[in-house]
């Protein structure tokens, strides 16, 4: 993978940069134990426990006012906990305070020093810990190549770009070579193109120098298209922990379902188990089922929980499932063009519309509004969520 | 000559044509008045001195020359600046702590500190000069009360000496500083600080590397308006000041009162 990655960047200056890849993280280890913190009446961060893998890249998702920029910065020490533990490595870092807790960090606005060069901006950790020249200057070259900016050591953040100051702080966030590098919604500022290529910059650097990440932001796609595993944040609570295909594809909860990206919840009542399937009757008398093992009782309220793109949709009236099939008929209300691909929105009787995503692909020609259609996906792509208090 | 100035510029096609043109209107209110009231005084004063000298031109150039190169002039001239140089250095060490201070404070406090730092500015300069002459004085608050307590025996010399006029200008100019110095401040993005702290820099380092350099512009203009506001001194050096504390401010004054006193009435 390094070496196609080394052919894809710049050649000859990932070639200089002398490092094994990916190494092997030994240090770099959190574990964060009931960690709490009040404002006021207000528990915006409720006993979050978790346990990150020495060169893991996790990140903590969730909307504004969740409490994941207060919980890195807890981690960072500029927020001191109410209560609960922080561990580095296994060491308790409550007594040590933010510059000796030896994390790389990037912030949401850069804080790029403005009265240094970005030489001296990167240059920064290093002499703060009394590094002598020569060995700063030959460290600094090495992650202004990382980051491929060599020839910008002279010039000023002022004179940067948005993407480029972006860079710089990446770049001074792991020049010291540290285990861990925090990062809170770096990418946030920046237009949606450039933050995909950042993405992959992050990543790249992130595996081959086996840093340990900690990232926060509040958009789903960039925590799913960079992260190990992903903890989604809501009210101060983790409301899951899983790799991104898993908590995508089988949300604990109908919040989770519904900010990893679109989802249908359709609203019924659970029925007795049927077999292997758990069955919901929705008000219109349908019957929907979903595999066992969703965490709802008989005659409880639940949703059926199922991405738009895994339904079939088709045109006719004729609604009947197979036996591993959900079914249901209804007509176009709606269809939107999204580029790659046409979201529609289906009326059914007595229930909320339906989204469906259809691929864009060759051969594809948009439904009519009005027309009858049905829709069809396999009962191992659904899942019984309780339902919303 | 304003009136003149004013109707050439407004009546000017060019000025109503080009926009970076009429913004330069809004200059005229400061020029007119500098010219009415600095300017147009400082010429007839320096006309007026020329044509009441009877000799030639060499005659007044020597005599000038030789008046502003004498030693109470020379001597004046330095002492001004080296009190100037001494004031500003002191109201910028006492003012940068309490200027940051004011930067840390939130919400309605902080008008409150600078009410506290502003409000005795209302009262006037001379009855300010003298509560320090009260405070300062041989029979003064400070020396009765390190007497009492017997940590001296004779009175410290505070007053009447160059020490008295430091204090007394320091605790003046201190304002000018303050509010200098906190408007700089207040522009500092926190967050520097704290991406300082975090990347292992510590606290005594954040303050070298990054916030005195932010800080930077607003120290200068601060110790300039100080320094400007010292060398023109007048009150406090001649109520508080010693007899070798002349600065050239006093000079001035003693020289003028001469002229209109003196010559004039002839």
């Amino acid at each position: 993978m390094d070496s196609d990655l080394a052919a894809r960047s710049a050649p000859a200056a990932v070639d200089k940069l002398a490092l094994p890849a990916p190494v092997a993280a030994t240090r770099g280890a959190i574990e964060l134990r009931g960690l709490t913190k009040r404002y006021g009446e207000e528990t915006v961060v409720d006993a979050i426990a978790l346990s990150i893998a020495p060169g893991e890249f996790f990140s903590l998702l969730g909307p504004s006012g969740s409490g994941k920029t207060t919980t890195l910065m807890m981690v960072a020490g500029f927020v001191q906990p109410d209560g609960g533990a922080i561990l580095l490595d296994g060491k308790d870092m409550a007594a040590v305070p933010p510059q000796k807790r030896g994390f790389g960090m990037v912030f949401q606005n850069y804080a790029i020093f403005p009265h240094l060069s970005v030489f001296e901006n990167i240059a920064f950790p290093l002499r703060a810990r009394r590094w002598p020249n020569g060995a700063v200057a030959e460290r600094v070259s090495w992650a202004l190549e990382l980051v491929r900016l060599g020839r910008f050591g002279d010039r000023h953040a002022h004179q940067l770009s948005g993407g480029q100051q972006q860079r710089v702080a990446l770049a001074r966030a792991i020049v010291f070579h540290p285990p861990v590098v925090l990062m809170d919604e770096p990418l946030g500022a920046l237009d949606k193109n450039l933050r995909f290529e950042m993405q992959v910059e992050i990543k790249e650097i992130q595996q081959r120098l086996g840093m340990t990440v900690l990232y926060v932001t509040h958009d789903q796609e960039e925590a799913m298209s960079m992260s190990d595993r992903i903890a989604i944040l809501n009210r101060g609570r983790i409301d899951q922990v899983g790799p991104p295909g898993e908590v995508y594809e089988r949300p604990a909860n109908t919040f989770v379902g519904r900010f990893l990206g679109e989802a249908n919840l359709i609203e019924g009542t659970v029925a007795p188990h049927l077999g292997d399937d758990t069955r919901l009757v929705l008000r219109s008398g349908h019957e929907l089922r979903a595999p066992r093992g969703s965490r709802c009782s008989g005659g409880a309220q639940g949703m059926l929980f199922v991405r738009p793109e895994r339904i079939e949709i088709t045109p006719g009236a004729n609604a009947a499932g197979g036996p591993r099939d959900n079914a249901l008929a209804g007509r176009i209300r709606r269809c939107a063009f999204l580029g790659n691909i046409l979201r529609y929105a289906v009326d059914i009787d007595r229930i909320a519309p339906v989204t469906v995503d259809l691929q864009n692909a060759v051969g594809v020609a948009p439904l009519p509004v009005g027309a009858p259609v049905v829709l069809r996906w396999p009962v191992a792509e659904s899942l019984i969520l309780p339902a919303e208090p | 000559m304003t009136g003149s100035i004013a109707s050439r510029w407004t009546g000017s096609p060019h000025a109503a044509k080009a926009p970076r043109d009429r913004t330069l209107l809004l200059l005229l209110p400061a020029v007119a008045m500098l010219v009415l009231m600095f300017f147009e005084p400082m010429v007839l004063y320096f006309v007026r001195t020329f044509m009441e000298c009877q000799g030639s031109v060499g005659e007044f150039a020597a005599q000038a020359s030789d008046l502003l190169l004498s030693q109470p002039y020379l001597t004046a001239l330095a002492t001004t600046n080296w009190i100037a140089l001494t004031v500003t250095l002191a109201v910028l060490l006492v003012g940068y702590p309490i200027a940051y201070y004011l930067t840390t404070v939130t919400g309605p406090s902080v008008s409150v500190v600078v009410l506290a730092i502003v409000l005795p500015y209302f009262t006037s300069i001379i009855v300010r000069t003298f509560s320090w002459m009260v405070l300062l004085g041989e029979h003064g608050l400070v020396n009765d009360t390190l007497r009492a307590i017997g940590v001296i025996s004779e009175p410290l010399p505070l007053m009447y000496n160059r020490l008295g006029v430091l204090i007394g200008m320091s605790y003046v100019l201190l304002p000018y500083m303050v509010l200098t110095l906190y408007a700089a401040m207040r522009g500092i993005d926190i967050s520097l600080l704290r991406a300082a702290e975090g990347l292992g820099a510590s606290g005594f380092y954040t303050f070298r590397r990054v916030y005195f350099p932010l800080s930077l512009h607003g120290v200068l203009s601060g110790a300039l308006i100080v320094y400007i506001l010292s060398i023109g001194y007048f009150i406090t050096p001649a109520l508080m000041g010693g007899q070798h504390d002349i600065m050239v401010a006093m000079l001035i004054d003693r020289s003028s009162r001469w002229r209109s006193t003196g010559p004039r009435r002839r």
